[in-house]
């Protein structure tokens, strides 16, 4: 067994029935292999982990590992993953979203979850569709793709999640691609770390649904277009309008410090008791 | 604590009370959107909580603070939100979450005329059957219901020792009279109240299945921190905590969750009955109504006619024992709602022909007075 794997059985639940939900050649997992590589090096305890997790492909991912672990309702992961950080600021809690579930179902969750500088990690990983449900168009399906329910074309605009995220506050936001594996490692130990709400949207390929209506190719096609497609974010402020069209970037957005939801209510807390008569 | 021995008379509202109830049991986390006539409750919280080490938040939606009320319970805090019809229109979907996964935790709703916006903020009945069915899906629920401001202490403490006895939702079913209602009211002390937390596993971590049956059908319930690890879904899974459609799996998992509430009527059923010995005219109300209809049923029998009042506190599960056995030998049962008759609805269903069920519905955003039901047990009698 490569080293890589025997790392990731120390994680893995393997009472759980496997195997796994995904597809052959699904980026899912070299997410989860990242998330894995990165708990291991900071040397989180399992017990002091909570990953939690929407529905979707994605939805699945936290069951195979063995964390305090929490599958919840379609969109709602965060507002769940915000109830257990504030019961529980000691938790590590991390929540794993997929495109439609952060930002359309989930959208407003995720914008006041970043507002509010929740102290918790979102990954989001984004494939343009919903795969599970049969590759309907999601709120990041490019213009004029091609989904089950945009037949002819997909008319709307897509999101920026990870613009949206530094829109909307967060203190850490970070993209990458599950090509650049090296580069994935690194953004979610950054935003594990990141004190306050830090957000790692992953570029991934659902070669299912998504690659197979536009004429994409395998796992292995889509994957070399995300190597063909992505800028990292230091090269592309020299790059013109006109070079970065058609590409997107990839490292850190931004990483800025904000006062955090956690310590500002243990103020408020200090506050309050000074109110009650002695 | 300080309260101790120098018992205070209080002049509370209904919403009040629920928040005294509710910090009495050991609530220390509320999440909530703000609607009326359910605010005070979140705005008094919002005081009190971080004076006690409690956490409050206002969350974006209602679909939101249900989300963080079941995430904070799994983290070992008694978490409770409230809100009014269309808040709890948009708590259906998680409330099914807390039924499945088995999560402890009080939804108060205070009831308002429906339906959307409806009549804000009159009073209404309107949302029992939502109570009972508004989540999707076949699942046991508890649904309670003050009718007084001590009444509303005394039903979330209830309510909060029922979620965690039987770790599942339980819904305060308040409406707009009760919630608003000033009276003067002494709450008991600390010590005088029973106070239930929810069972722990102690056997060692490895040991440890989630939802393994047992003799009272709830399993003991690990939180996140504590070394049992385990996964938690709204899909129907096996006792280990994961997803499973096998048929023998699914059946028993299913059954268990309606067998913890069933074995238990006993304990979850609550009415009082008032004169009702030897009625020929029973009332059966609950929340502000069932004050009104005492009333009445005082008046009439000041005229001679015997009538006599079955209080419902628990509405669901429909506490069917206590209905029969009060009705059975009732010329005529009357059932004052301000709705079109949900309740009256199973009282009709249990009845089996026994006495003849009359209504008395009001959907006009107004209270049913004493008068009007006592016109109506002199006209039935």
């Amino acid at each position: 067994m490569a080293e890589i794997t025997k790392l990731v059985h120390k994680y893995l639940r393997h009472d759980k029935k496997f195997p796994h939900v995904w597809c052959p050649g699904c980026g899912n997992g070299i997410v989860l292999g990242a998330m894995i590589r990165a708990i291991d090096r900071r040397a989180y305890r399992k017990d002091d982990i909570v990953m939690v997790s929407g529905i979707g492909c994605s939805g699945r991912l936290p069951v195979y590992v063995d964390f305090n672990t929490l599958h919840t309702t379609h969109g709602r992961a965060l507002t769940f993953a915000t109830g257990v950080k504030l019961a529980k600021p000691e938790l590590k809690v991390i929540v794993v979203m997929g495109d439609g579930d952060a930002t359309a179902i989930g959208g407003n969750h995720f914008i006041h979850a970043a507002r509010r500088n929740i102290n918790l990690t979102a990954i989001i990983i984004n494939n343009n569709i919903y795969g599970m449900t049969g590759g309907q168009y999601s709120p990041t399906t490019p213009y004029g793709m091609k989904a089950s329910t945009a037949p002819y074309r997909n008319i709307e605009h897509a999101f920026n999640i990870a613009e949206l995220a530094v829109t909307a506050g967060a203190v850490f936001v970070g993209r990458g691609t599950v090509y650049h594996a090296r580069l994935l490692d690194k953004l979610i130990e950054k935003a594990f770390v990141k004190r306050g709400f830090g957000v790692v949207e992953v570029i991934t390929h659902c070669h299912t649904q998504y690659g197979r209506r536009n004429n994409m190719g395998d796992a292995v096609a889509m994957m070399k277009w995300q190597k063909e497609h992505a800028v990292r974010v230091e090269k592309s402020a020299d790059m013109s309008e006109e070079e970065l069209r058609d590409k997107f970037t990839i490292g850190v957005l931004v990483d800025r410090e904000l006062p955090i939801y956690t310590e500002q209510y243990e103020l408020v807390r200090k506050q309050a008791k000074k109110t009650i008569p002695s | 604590m300080a309260r101790k021995g120098k018992k205070k008379p209080r002049l509370l509202q209904g919403n009040e009370a629920i928040v005294e109830g509710a910090l009495a049991a050991g609530c220390s986390f509320f999440a909530g959107y703000p609607i009326t006539p359910a605010s005070e409750i979140s705005e008094i919280l919002a005081y009190r909580l971080p004076q006690m080490e409690g956490t409050f938040i206002q969350m974006e939606d209602e679909i939101a603070s249900l989300g963080a009320v079941i995430g904070a319970s799994l983290a070992g805090a008694k978490s409770m939100t409230a809100t009014s019809g269309p808040g709890f229109s948009l708590m259906q979907e998680n409330l099914g979450f807390a039924c499945v996964a088995e999560v402890p935790c009080v939804i108060v709703n205070v009831m308002r005329g429906g339906p959307s916006t409806g009549l804000p903020t009159n009073p209404s009945q309107g949302d029992v059957m939502q109570a009972r069915w508004g989540t999707h899906g076949d699942h046991p629920i508890i649904v309670l219901a003050p009718s007084s401001v001590r009444d509303s202490f005394d039903i979330t403490v209830k309510a909060f020792n029922f979620s965690e006895r039987y770790r599942t939702p339980v819904i305060v079913l308040s409406d707009e009279v009760v919630a608003h209602t000033r009276e003067t009211v002494v709450l008991p002390d600390p010590d005088e109240i029973e106070v239930l937390d929810r069972i722990r596993p102690s056997m060692p971590p490895e040991w440890y299945i989630p939802y393994k049956d047992t003799s009272s059908g709830v399993p003991a319930m690990g939180i996140f921190g504590d070394g049992y690890r385990y996964h938690v879904t709204g899909l129907i899974h096996d006792i280990r905590g994961f997803p499973t459609a096998r048929t023998d799996e699914v059946e028993p998992f299913m059954r268990r969750l309606f067998r913890k509430i069933n074995q238990s009527f006993h304990d979850i059923q609550i009415v009082n009955r008032f004169m009702t010995e030897d009625a020929e005219l029973i009332v059966i109300a609950y929340g502000s109504v069932a004050r009104s209809a005492r009333r009445a049923v005082l008046d009439a029998r000041e005229k001679g006619v015997k009538a006599g009042l079955l209080h419902l506190v628990t509405l669901y599960p429909f506490p069917r024992r206590d209905v029969v056995a009060t009705i059975r030998d009732a010329r005529v049962v009357l059932v004052p709602e301000m709705n079109m008759g949900q309740i009256s609805r199973e009282v009709k269903r249990v009845n089996e022909g026994m006495s003849r069920v009359a209504t008395l519905n009001r959907i006009d955003g107004c209270m049913i007075t004493p008068q009007e039901i006592y016109e109506r047990l002199i006209k039935e009698a």
